[in-house]
């Protein structure tokens, strides 16, 4: 079995607001009915967390649930777990209309931790993200730039940043670069 | 900028989050159609200016589809709504009327 090696191997921009690709983390896609008693059940048997409402995410350390859309949810486990996970989620979901997928591999994480991440996210995201809209919690598939991305904040200074693997470099230049041009003062 | 409450996330997103899928409530015209009943599908298209209905798309979303009601001269957005359905929400119809009454569209008033 080769290595498994994230998009850019932990590469850092350290300043006011630090820029980190946080290494592997476990990415599973679950399409089905998000309705679904057993669905809902296995997921937060393996995610350890509870399930999240629309447009939210349920994330603690490497583990969460994320909404994506009305048939499609964001699980997150370790890296090392992601086999496990699958096989249970099979076996709950057996006979039922589901996809289970493991997109580790196909994903960066990037993790913008600081005093105005806030604003280096705003600048680069078409998403309303004033702190009356958007808070820990709350999660928004949107753009970066011109790439497709997603987010949520784990705590008031940091953000968790989501986007494919082939443009993990884009994403993390993008996000250095508007973190180095430093605060705006638009939320403040 | 157009923006424009995706139905299905219930987050406020502009035009650059979306992607413009043309004409809403088309009637699909397959085999067995009149030819003229099928060129009108192919190519005659709603061309109002004031109150028009349209599909987007939340392509760096969900990814699902909608329908929007909007008007094209003030960019005004009346209301969006799921595509599951083949005619405008009586509520969307009804605020349209609020706002511009005597409005038509299609067959639809």
């Amino acid at each position: 079995m080769s290595n498994a090696i994230s998009a850019l191997q932990g590469r850092m921009t350290p300043g006011e607001v630090t820029i980190r690709e946080a290494g592997l983390r476990g990415m599973i896609i679950l399409r089905g009915d998000l309705g679904n008693k057993k669905l809902r059940s296995v997921c937060k048997t393996v995610s350890g967390v509870s399930f999240p409402e629309q447009g939210h995410a349920n994330c603690i350390d490497e583990r969460g649930l994320c909404w994506m859309s009305p048939d499609e949810l964001l699980v997150m486990v370790p890296y090392g777990e992601v086999a496990d996970a699958i096989v249970k989620i099979d076996k709950a979901l057996k006979g039922q209309h589901y996809l289970a997928e493991n997109v580790s591999d196909a994903r960066a994480l990037i993790m913008v931790e600081g005093s105005y991440s806030r604003e280096v996210l705003a600048k680069l995201a078409p998403a309303d993200l004033h702190p009356d809209s958007f808070q820990p919690g709350d999660f928004r598939r949107t753009r970066l730039g011109q790439v497709a991305a997603a987010f949520w904040m784990q705590d008031e200074d940091t953000f968790e940043v989501i986007c494919f693997r082939s443009v993990a470099e884009y994403a993390f230049d993008l996000l250095a670069a508007s973190a180095k041009s430093g605060p705006v003062g638009h939320f403040s | 900028m157009l923006i424009l409450n995706c139905p299905y996330c219930g987050v406020e997103t502009d035009e650059t989050d979306l992607h413009a899928g043309g004409q809403a409530h088309l009637k699909r015209e397959g085999p067995g159609s009149s030819d003229d009943d099928f060129e009108d599908y192919l190519f005659m298209r709603e061309n109002p200016k004031g109150v028009h209905f349209e599909r987007w798309r939340h392509v760096y979303g969900c990814g699902k589809w909608f329908h929007a009601a909007r008007c094209t001269s003030t960019l005004e957005v009346f209301g969006t709504y799921p595509a599951q359905t083949l005619e405008p929400p009586q509520e969307i119809c009804d605020k349209i009327s609020q706002k511009r009454p005597g409005w038509s569209w299609g067959t639809f008033k």
